[in-house]
């Protein structure tokens, strides 16, 4: 049942050293705040679950806090490389990084397998695709009925996911909408789940049921943070900080100087500091049909 | 006539192939820009689905990632991920796969994954993304890439994204029955495959463009067609619509000149 804590209690109460954990997100709605509360806490040996890994696993890697990455698409969208992690795999600075690659398709069906409770996801992929020659976890199946080759790739199930939603209620069930990614599926998929979110309203009774909801049950605990998707966004709230992506290129290219930007921008720094960072985005919010 | 860049040429040949009735599933980066030209002058009923869920979206300025605001804010509707994924794709209701390539071959086969040796890479790349099975499942495959010789080449060093492999019936053998590869449009060409061989061979060349630019920048012996055409250089509508959304995109990414523009229409 979802309990209203603060970010540091609630990332303290459900990440442990050498956990799989999912920090989902896709290219919307990403917990950063979340990721820097537990880069504060020092985790280790975390096994690291995204289909997009972007800045937050950049820089979890690039702490040194990982000891493997499960993936399908480890860049930075539209900019280039995620160069901590690029030198991680390459050159094993600050450490070695065991990886799990798969494709968006296996990603999103084996969450989908650990959300219903599955061994195993099977779908039609990788024909002719050599990740399936790397990736031990990838493996042929035929259909029992129609002999077609497909293939199958183990369940994801995190210890804890981590997620940001725009919305809970007073009794903390959670609304996510706009691009609603993998989240719903990473949630329900793991043992823990903490939801980061823009704001508590008093009820949902004024919106629409096929709204994306995640009742309280599902939820371990939940925390206030505005604007702790930065420099992702949170339809209806803020728009993407575009220039941020830009930027982080040339701050993860310099071990230096990305150490110095984590000093002063995560070490030292409260969730409540990401409130003042969307600020100038918030006019550029995307709003669907605003009544 | 404007003058025109051959990367902007490339865009507007690429965007030109698509119809009005297609359902694209569009690529980051010149895939976008050319499918977004297509929606804003020729082929305005278009649907172009991004991997983020996105379906029937008619973007203002192009996206920097496959999930900006403005896509979602402007589809027709936005699915998850895995449904995009299973019954979107996989359920063959996308004419036409469109993708970049980090290295490309003759066959059309795409590496996006690494330079060198997967265990002990010289270049760890993103990885394939939603392409892997964007190649198998789509009808058919377009390519667009800027040619250069670390980019077209002889073997490429991963197969992230499966085209017509060894040649011929290849895909046939391996189960697939899509396409593939039907087109491949850099800024010097547009090339076709083979019928037989499925080989990319040249079939018209762009303004300016000659054979020996053409091989220079490409890491195999090129085929040209024998009926060997020139692409139309880009209309005045093409090349406004392309500079427009460049420019509009442009501002949008830097910080303080996009948003409070872009907010007015949500009132």
């Amino acid at each position: 049942m979802a309990k209203f804590l603060p970010l540091a209690q609630a990332v303290a109460e459900n990440l442990r050293d050498g956990d799989k954990v999912a920090f989902e997100g896709f290219t919307h709605l990403i917990p950063t705040a979340a990721a820097h509360e537990a880069i504060r806490q020092g985790f280790r040996n975390l096994v690291l679950i995204r289909m997009t890994p972007d800045l937050i696993y950049d820089q979890m890697v690039g702490m040194g806090m990982a000891r493997k990455l499960v993936f399908s698409y480890a860049g930075n969208p539209g900019v280039g490389l995620l160069r901590r992690v690029r030198d991680a795999v390459e050159n094993g600075f600050p450490n070695a990084l065991e990886i799990e690659e798969h494709s968006h398709a296996a990603m999103a069906n084996a969450y989908e397998a650990g959300a219903a409770g599955l061994p195993c996801a099977v779908f039609r992929g990788y024909r002719g695709a050599e990740l399936a020659k790397v990736n031990p976890s990838i493996k042929p199946i035929t259909c029992p009925f129609t002999g077609e080759q497909l293939a199958a790739v183990p369940a994801v199930r995190p210890d804890v996911t981590f997620i940001h939603a725009q919305k809970a209620n007073r009794r903390g069930d959670v609304l996510v909408e706009g691009i609603i990614g993998i989240q719903k599926e990473a949630v329900l998929a793991a043992k823990r789940a903490v939801v980061t979110v823009e704001e508590v309203v008093e009820d949902f009774d004024s919106l629409h049921p096929n709204l994306t909801v995640l009742p309280r049950w599902t939820i371990s605990a939940i925390s206030v943070v505005p604007g702790g998707s930065h420099p992702s966004y949170a339809h209806g709230y803020y728009a993407r900080d575009n220039a941020a992506y830009l930027e982080w290129d040339e701050i993860a290219a310099d071990r230096d100087r990305f150490r110095a930007w984590m000093e002063e921008n995560v070490m030292r720094a409260t969730p409540e500091d990401f409130a003042a960072r969307v600020e100038g985005l918030r006019a550029g919010a995307s709003i669907r049909s605003a009544a | 006539m404007t003058s025109f860049t051959p990367n902007e040429m490339m865009t507007i040949a690429a965007s030109r192939a698509l119809k009005n009735d297609d359902v694209c599933f569009v690529g980051i980066g010149a895939p976008s820009a050319a499918c977004n030209v297509a929606r804003l002058t020729h082929a305005p009923d278009i649907t172009l689905i991004y991997e983020s869920g996105t379906i029937g979206t008619a973007p203002d300025v192009l996206p920097l990632s496959i999930g900006d605001g403005e896509l979602c804010d402007t589809a027709v509707t936005t699915v998850s991920v895995p449904e995009m994924f299973r019954y979107w794709l996989q359920g063959g209701r996308i004419s036409i796969g469109f993708l970049g390539a980090a290295q490309l071959d003759r066959f059309g086969n795409i590496n996006t994954t690494v330079i060198g040796d997967y265990a002990h890479p010289k270049t760890r790349l993103p990885g394939g993304g939603g392409a892997p099975e964007i190649a198998t499942s789509s009808r058919e495959i377009y390519i667009t890439m800027a040619q250069s010789k670390r980019g077209m080449v002889e073997k490429i060093d991963f197969y992230t994204s499966f085209g017509h492999g060894g040649g011929g019936d290849h895909r046939k053998r391996l189960g697939i029955d899509t396409a593939g590869p039907t087109l491949l449009i850099t800024d010097l060409a547009i090339w076709k495959p083979d019928p037989e061989t499925k080989e990319f061979t040249v079939v018209s060349l762009h303004p300016g463009a000659t054979r020996e630019m053409v091989q220079e920048t490409c890491g195999w012996v090129v085929k040209f067609s024998p009926t060997l055409e020139e692409t139309p250089a880009p209309s005045d509508l093409e090349l406004a619509t392309l500079r427009d959304l460049k420019a509009r995109t442009d501002a949008a990414h830097k910080r303080d000149t996009s948003a409070a523009k872009r907010g007015s229409k949500d009132g």
